[in-house]
């Protein structure tokens, strides 16, 4: 367990997982569950490295960051998703690729 | 018995991002996802990071989590309709996933990656605190404009027009 790579191969697991959810799942919320996968292997990856490289703690505050980023999105992207079902009745993202009803 | 406990998390993250990607139910894919998060959660643990996973608690599982069930369930009809969705162009997205994935592997594996010996573990909380009030103090104020922002937008765009 005490080595760089295995925590590398966790990450790259869990980035191909959530980027399988992000480009064959229809439901738009099922998409954004992918996204979050993938912050999460990156936010991994982050804290992999400082581990390993010294307890340098910039990494721990870029994890922070990306979590902040991942609450903001995922506030901002349920908002559209309510949003496309209100207008379309349906949130799966290949039936809702009008511009204009 | 460390090494055992971290293959045990290990296979936990994994196999529920698994099922958060395969599952028919949007409800079990949302309940894989907790316990997915929760699997990276002790990976943190086993990173020396105590901050980060206390905060991955928080705000994953407390906040993002029980925002996305809020988001199947405003959706869906839950009584009319079987909370059911479906993938799409499964053959070609594994195709495409798995030539990436073999890509990250190679280049994970082909590194020579310095590992640095005698790492001592210490606190994390206090170097944080300091490092976001001194190095990252702009980045992290533009962080609380930006969640303003995003709380002030998600409210105007979800409310209903008058």
């Amino acid at each position: 367990m005490d080595s760089l790579t295995n925590y590398l191969v966790v990450s790259v697991v869990l980035f191909s997982l959530g980027l399988f959810g992000v480009i064959t799942r229809r439901n738009g919320v099922a998409v954004l569950m992918g996204v979050e996968l993938i912050l999460n292997s990156a936010n991994l990856n982050f804290l992999a490295f400082a581990r390993f490289g010294g307890m340098n703690m910039a990494g721990h505050v870029f994890a922070l960051f990306v979590i902040v980023l991942a609450a903001a999105e995922a506030a901002v992207a349920l908002a559209i998703i309510i949003n496309i079902f209100n207008n379309f009745q349906t949130i799966n993202v290949d039936e809702v690729s009008d511009l204009k009803q | 018995m460390a090494d055992f406990t971290f293959w045990i998390v290990v296979g936990l993250t994994l196999g529920s991002a698994f099922m958060v990607v395969q599952s028919k139910n949007l409800l079990y894919s949302a309940y894989a996802l907790l316990f997915s998060f929760m699997g990276v959660t002790g990976l943190y643990v086993f990173l020396w990071a105590d901050f980060i996973a206390v905060v991955q608690v928080v705000v994953y599982v407390g906040g993002i989590l029980i925002l996305i069930i809020f988001g199947i369930m405003l959706t869906n009809k839950i009584t009319s309709v079987n909370i059911s969705h479906t993938s799409v162009q499964k053959g070609i997205g594994t195709l495409a996933v798995l030539g990436i994935a073999t890509l990250l592997a190679y280049m994970v594996f082909s590194t020579p990656w310095i590992e640095l010996a005698n790492v001592e573990q210490e606190e994390t909380t206090a170097s944080i605190g300091r490092l976001l009030m001194m190095d990252y103090l702009l980045p992290f104020e533009a962080a609380s404009l930006l969640l303003l922002g995003a709380l002030i937008g998600a409210t105007t765009l979800s409310r209903k027009e008058d």
